[in-house]
């Protein structure tokens, strides 16, 4: 419900190029009509009131993962989220944590997507393929389907208190996507691809405190890739001792 | 300066799809002016169409009978060569993606599963839910990846470098670092996306702002049938969210106020699964003979899925559920969708031939930003992400062949030059200016949707060319609030302004100048279709006043004489 007439918007400004400014809390008045998105009126402070204000947006219908920000503490798509969901008429935007920020609600996303590539997120195959369609059922393709569905929006790794105290921590969208090619049914990948995640800084760093989960607006539950991910090292390992023994 | 054998511009599918076909053999740079997943392609919902034969009603579907679906729903202005060209490729790249990774929705003897969607003869659109788009971007951006693609995020090419009919790539604008940076290139190709937001209604994401297009026209190189611009039937009211075709693919209906399925009345066989062109003259008709639902928001019609049940709608079309949710509070399952037509893609474009090829050397073009033309009038739904990927691939094998003898020599003359004038536009953009880039482009948009839509006449189109012309002149006098070049939106908008001016001028002129009524083109004061005078393609190129100048192209005919389109 609209909670006024006019809504007090205070954003973080900064900017990383600017030698000797802090971030600062700049306070906009906004009038609120039904409907309104973060993101609506977001584009009505820089096109008519604040053109310097950055942040990024592209599709407005929370499926292209832009504009990934810290909306009255709670990370979210500023597209998705509408201004009178909140018991208040004071909405508060941030950064999304995590990433180092160039201006304003913009981060440096370059970290979220060196993850991305590490973990080798492509199909790999190795047996031939088929001249129609590798056969997939039903089944197999529903076991995949919740990591298909992320946008790689980055809002799990802003939540991620694990990557809040190390960096180099894979992050729950990496190992999202490695689950999701690990559970298709027409990869081929060998069980050591999986190693690259075997390490404190993998896998293992998780607290599994449900944050990503939480913070996902596509209902994906990258901590359930991560225990995933952790069972079949395990007994990857074991099925390694086994044959071991067995020579 | 940044060196490449070819310069793509654009990380949606067709650049992606190029970029992935030519960087085995050729020192190749990707630019995109967002993180390539957050391209357009993205959003694309319904599926893509490929004769796979697949769903048992689809068992005698061939690429003969696609290409006479697409021609007839092209209003018989696509070239039928290319046409044919595209159909034959679907099936081949439909399983080369799913080779390739992308998960599509399968039936229960696992093969891809296959539904029926407007214009078609047979069910033979491909689909993943109601995310297509997003499976099949993120499939390619995987491949691009595991071949590794140089790819320049977030770099916004500001300007195309043509001198003596040959391309030399593209100034670019770092957008992160607020750096220019001359890209030379002996080969650049565009897949560059549609110009959506040149309309105040429209499904397009907010980068869709056709500035490719614009680009490659002030460069010199001309555009092709600019006149068709598709209005998609189903957009939700207020925010104009793509509500997938899919919808009536699944069997939605559309209700007016009197609680009738209207489709009966225009097209009683198709149904609500009448091409676009069709579907949305009837929403519109419906509505401006008041059977339409009143709302804030404006007026609308009904989307009805309920009769589907929660079941079918959370499995096949869990994305529109959702947007209906979070966008408008509205659950499908228990209410009907308010919608109304929106402008969705743009069928004219870059002119280019059936190899992606423009008249300039070295530059090409794919995908929406272009017009081959396969789309003609009116493009079918689900023929969108079919050409963007077949065009990508298309292209790239017309440059690897056309580099066979050697890769032409860009030169960095020109480029010098034209980093120096485009360092000059900033300069005059960040100079204190009366107009605000957004508002002007507010101003554009909503004369373009106000007078420019699915029903046109002479006298509107006039109305709207004389604003159009008062936008010009007043976009001398736009400045930016901040010189600061790094992420600065504001900045980037206020360029590709100026190319949308330039795109919507061409769309006017070539709507006055098409005295008859044509898939998308509808003029109620020439209110059929002449293929006497009009079966030709319009081809706009900038004249030495700035004005298009308008010349005209054959239609290539091959097996399918024109016929009426009933439906």
């Amino acid at each position: 419900m609209i909670k006024a007439s006019a809504y007090t918007f205070k954003i973080l400004r900064y900017d990383a190029k600017a030698p000797g400014t802090k971030p600062r809390f700049a306070t906009y008045r906004i009038a609120v009509i039904p409907g309104l998105t973060v993101l609506a009126v977001l584009l009505r402070i820089r096109d008519e009131i604040d053109g310097t204000l950055s942040f990024r947006c592209s599709c407005r219908s929370a499926v292209c993962g832009s504009c990934a920000m810290v909306i009255n503490g709670k990370i979210d798509l500023a597209c998705r989220i509408q201004v009178a969901a909140f018991n208040t008429d004071t909405i508060i935007l941030e950064p999304l944590p995590n990433l180092e920020v160039i201006r304003d609600l913009v981060v440096d996303m370059t970290p979220f997507w060196q993850m991305y590539e590490k973990i080798q997120p492509y199909l790999i195959r190795k047996s031939p393929v088929p001249e129609k369609e590798i056969p997939q059922s039903e089944e197999e393709r529903l076991r995949i389907d919740q990591y298909v569905n992320c946008i790689l929006c980055a809002c799990c790794y802003g939540a991620c208190p694990v990557l809040a105290r190390e960096p180099e921590y894979v992050g729950p969208a990496a190992a999202a996507k490695l689950e999701r090619f690990v559970l298709d049914s027409r990869d081929d990948r060998p069980a050591g691809a999986l190693e690259i995640l075997n390490n404190e800084k993998g896998v293992w760093a998780c607290d599994t405190l449900f944050r990503c989960i939480d913070a996902c607006p596509k209902e994906v539950r990258p901590t359930d890739a991560i225990v995933g991910l952790r069972k079949a090292l395990v007994k990857h390992r074991f099925q390694k001792l086994l044959k071991e023994n067995e020579k | 300066m940044v060196n490449h054998d070819i310069l793509i511009v654009g990380g949606g599918l067709t650049g992606l799809r190029a970029a992935v076909g030519l960087c085995d053999r050729f020192n190749v740079g990707l630019v995109s002016k967002v993180y390539p997943t957050r391209s357009h392609s993205i959003a694309a919902q319904g599926g893509i169409n490929a004769p796979l034969t697949n769903n048992p009603d689809s068992r005698d579907d061939s690429w003969e009978k696609h290409t006479f679906d697409t021609v007839k729903g092209s209003d018989y202005l696509a070239d039928q060569d290319a046409a044919e060209m595209m159909c034959r490729e679907a099936a081949p790249i439909v399983y080369e993606m799913e080779h390739w990774g992308c998960p599509f929705s399968r039936f229960s003897d696992g093969t891809i599963a296959q539904r029926p969607f407007g214009g078609a003869g047979y069910p033979r659109t491909c689909y993943s839910a109601d995310i297509t788009g997003h499976v099949l971007l993120n499939t390619l951006y995987e491949r691009a990846v595991a071949k590794g693609v140089t790819i320049y995020p977030e770099w916004f090419v500001t300007s195309l470098c043509i001198e003596d009919g040959q391309c030399h790539g593209g100034v670019v604008l770092d957008i992160r670092t607020g750096e220019l940076i001359p890209v030379r290139a002996g080969v650049t190709f565009f897949g560059t996306g549609g110009y959506g937001r040149v309309f105040q209604h429209s499904t397009n994401a907010l980068i869709n702002t056709g500035s490719g297009i614009g680009m490659a026209y002030t460069a010199g190189v001309p555009l092709k049938d600019m006149e068709f611009v598709q209005f998609h039937p189903t957009s939700l009211i207020g925010t104009n969210i793509l509500m997938t075709e899919g919808c009536r693919g699944e069997g939605a209906y559309l209700l007016n106020n009197l609680g009738e399925r209207f489709m009966q009345r225009y097209a009683p066989t198709a149904m609500e699964l009448a091409p676009r062109d069709i579907v949305s003259r009837c929403i519109q008709t419906e509505m401006d003979e008041g059977r339409g639902f009143e709302h804030p928001l404006g007026k609308y019609i009904q989307l009805d899925l309920r009769h589907l049940g929660e079941k079918k709608i959370q499995e096949r079309l869990p994305g529109i559920r959702q947007i209906s949710i979070d966008f408008i509070g509205i659950d499908p399952v228990r209410e009907p969708i308010p919608i109304m037509p929106a402008q969705h893609y743009s069928m004219g474009g870059i002119d280019v031939d059936k190899r992606c090829a423009s008249e300039v050397r070295g530059f090409y073009a794919g995908g929406e930003c272009s017009c081959v033309s396969v789309h003609g009038a009116n493009r079918l739904g689900g023929n969108s992400l079919l050409d963007t990927i077949v065009f990508g691939k298309l292209a790239a094998k017309a440059i690897a062949e056309d580099l066979e003898g050697g890769i032409p020599r860009a030169e960095e003359k020109p480029l010098l030059k034209l980093q120096d004038s485009v360092e000059a536009t900033l300069r005059k953009l960040a100079s204190p200016g009366r107009e605000r880039p957004a508002l002007l482009q507010a101003e554009l948009s909503a004369v373009m949707s106000e007078k420019v839509g699915i029903f046109r006449t002479k006298e509107e189109l006039d109305q709207a060319l004389q604003k159009v012309l008062e936008i010009k002149q007043r976009y001398r006098d736009v400045g930016v609030s901040s010189s600061a070049r790094h992420m600065n939106y504001e900045l980037t908008g206020a360029v590709e302004l100026d190319y949308m001016i330039e795109v919507a001028h061409t769309i006017v002129l070539g709507a006055i100048l098409r005295e008859e009524s044509r898939g998308s083109h509808f003029r109620l004061d020439f209110n059929t279709r002449n293929d006497k005078d009009w079966l030709k393609h319009t081809i706009a190129r900038m004249g030495p006043d700035g004005d298009p100048a308008i010349t005209f192209k054959e239609v290539a005919i091959t097996r399918y004489e024109p016929m009426e389109r009933k439906y």
